[in-house]
């Protein structure tokens, strides 16, 4: 089978989006490059980003697991909460 | 009790296969139950793995399997030690496999199933209200009456949370601990879709026969975790499971694992020219006994993942049969303190005896000692790597000279594992069983 992106991957799940309300608040500002790799390698969603030193975010694409909020709780991930009802992705599988 | 008039006799946080089915049980015996469920369908927000036994269903729904959408029936067992390009496999199919509906095992896919589970409920008489996440328990002098979403409040005698893994509710009831790295494993999963004839011939299956294949060493390179692969009826389930406290011990990422078990030598072949349908990821509880959390209180009652009821024996998974099977005995005690009419914490221990007395505290007792085991890299890295040593010292054939079976396994011991090591590892698999 030929290779796919993270983003050709998700973009197969269908997903209700609601971009006014993150249901995750990250601290970008973290420095703790270890603690940043941990996210950038655990996350299914490839939602944590660290390219070139900068690191980004972004809960479009989340799959709603809990990886970030069990790794690093208090430190990058401030806040962590499951979307309003029925926003977020929705498997048609499962 | 409040002395507000209850809105349903028994409200349940989340409907999933623990949530359904406590509600079924309840709503038969005339109990009033909402079932409340953040996705828009029960079912939505659910990935699994892939197979569900049968067994603790059966005792909701005798014969569900004629009815329910299962995928395949499972009368084929893989397990697999890979290596970066070999693999050792064991086989085992038998009639003894899936013989009777107590001892059957099914591929399933969630979103499907689960809908239909939910439907079972809606016909025993339950309100499933789905599209509402319930952000807090409401509690009244400690006792819990009630659940909040978006600031409405909904009151009754009693709340059984059924919400997984992540639990949200049950920790800020302070019944549990926010999960730590080593009690949770990450698991990402692709469905490819092939056809049934495609996938009757590859995996060598007749009619609505199915695989369960599981593997350790290289999908997780060493790491601890594992992948599987579970046949539907005209689709492939196919993923890996880490450990989160075990991430970073490679760099390789975790959608990278998936993607490299994909090309494994001895997975491409079966997936050739399959269409990716559906990405997902999800939190599988693994540590057992120990990350149980507090089980009743006065007025709730915790099962499923929520309280942590799952194993991972790495040959199998099961959390299936467990989320069902708690779900019904939290509803038999909640039944019992409906007749008393008396839904404190005394009334509600119930349960955890109904648990204890049941397999699901029985098989997680035993499972004691298997998560020290999982966290061995032994199993995980030294194992796949002298097992793949010795069968090449056995199958390959080259005109030098060859050592045998026995001086092969000695000679691959010896290069890979100094004796202490040995001694250890085989206490830890003794201790484990
Ligand atoms: C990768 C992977 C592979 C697995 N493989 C297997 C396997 O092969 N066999 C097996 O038996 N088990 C397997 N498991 C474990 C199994 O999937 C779980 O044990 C099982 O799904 C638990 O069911 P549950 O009903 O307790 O929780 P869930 O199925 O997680 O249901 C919880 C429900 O609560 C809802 N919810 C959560 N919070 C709220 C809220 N605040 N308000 C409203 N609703 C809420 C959710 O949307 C969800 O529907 C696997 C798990 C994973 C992740
Ligand atoms: S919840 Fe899971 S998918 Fe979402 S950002 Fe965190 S790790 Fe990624």
């Amino acid at each position: 089978m030929k290779k796919m992106s993270i983003d050709d991957k998700l973009a197969l799940d269908l997903f209700r989006t609601d971009e006014e309300h993150p249901h995750i608040i990250v601290d970008l500002d973290y420095k703790d490059e270890e603690e940043i790799r941990k996210l950038v390698l655990a996350c299914p969603a490839k939602c944590y980003k660290y390219d070139e030193g900068i690191f980004s975010f972004s809960y479009l694409g989340c799959l709603e697991c809990g990886t970030c909020r069990v790794l690093s709780r208090d430190k990058i991930v401030k806040e962590w909460n499951h979307p309003h009802g029925e926003i977020g992705v929705q498997y048609r599988q499962g | 009790m409040s002395m507000r008039e209850p809105d349903a006799d028994v409200i349940i946080v989340g409907g999933g296969l623990a949530g359904c089915s406590a509600a079924i049980v309840l709503a038969r015996a005339g109990l009033t139950v909402f079932l409340m469920e953040r996705g828009d369908e029960c079912g939505n927000k659910n990935m699994t793995g892939g197979r569900l036994y049968g067994h603790s269903l059966e005792k909701i729904i005798p014969d569900f399997a004629k009815e329910a959408p299962i995928e395949r029936i499972v009368k084929h067992e893989k397990i697999s030690l890979m290596t970066e390009d070999g693999s050792l496999d064991i086989g085992y199919q038998s009639g003894k496999l899936s013989s009777s509906p107590e001892n059957a095992s099914y591929t399933v896919l969630r979103a499907k199933f689960d809908a239909w589970l939910a439907e079972k409920a809606m016909e025993a008489g339950v309100e499933v209200i789905p599209g509402i996440k319930v952000d807090h328990i409401v509690v009244e002098d400690g006792k819990v009456i009630g659940i909040e979403s978006d600031g409405e409040e909904m009151i009754a005698n009693c709340v059984i949370l059924a919400d997984g893994v992540n639990s949200l509710l049950a920790q800020e009831l302070g019944m549990k601990k926010e999960l730590e790295p080593n009690q949770v494993a990450v698991g990402a999963k692709e469905t490819i879709r092939l056809s049934e004839s495609i996938i009757n011939e590859r995996f060598g299956l007749k009619e609505n026969e199915g695989t369960a294949w599981l593997s350790a060493g290289d999908p997780t390179l060493g790491g601890f975790g594992g992948g599987f692969i579970y046949t539907n009826k005209d689709t492939v389930s196919i993923g890996i499971v880490a450990t989160l406290s075990d991430i970073g011990y490679t760099d390789v990422s975790v959608p990278e694992m998936l993607d490299r078990f994909k090309e494994h030598p001895s997975v491409a072949p079966y997936l050739e020219g399959g269409e990716v349908i559906e990405y997902s990821g999800h939190l599988v509880p693994e540590e057992g006994m120990a990350m149980v959390p507090e089980l009743y209180r006065d007025g709730v009652l915790v099962t499923g993942d929520a309280a942590g009821l799952c194993i991972n024996l790495g040959y199998t998974v099961r959390g299936m049969d467990f989320a069902i099977e708690s779900g019904r005995l939290a509803a038999e005690a909640v039944l019992r303190a409906n007749e008393i009419g008396d839904f404190s914490a005394n009334t509600l221990s119930y349960y955890e005896t109904l648990l204890k007395n049941s397999f699901v505290m029985k098989d997680l007792d035993e499972y004691k000692g298997f998560p020290t085991l999982l966290t061995k890299r032994a199993i995980f890295k030294d194992l796949p790597e002298m097992v793949d040593d010795i069968a090449a010292k056995l199958f390959v054939v080259d005109g030098k000279p060859n050592s045998g079976l026995i001086m092969g396994i000695v000679e691959s011991l010896a290069q890979r594992t100094s004796a202490r090591e040995l001694v250890d590892f085989i206490t830890i698999l003794l201790e484990a069983f």
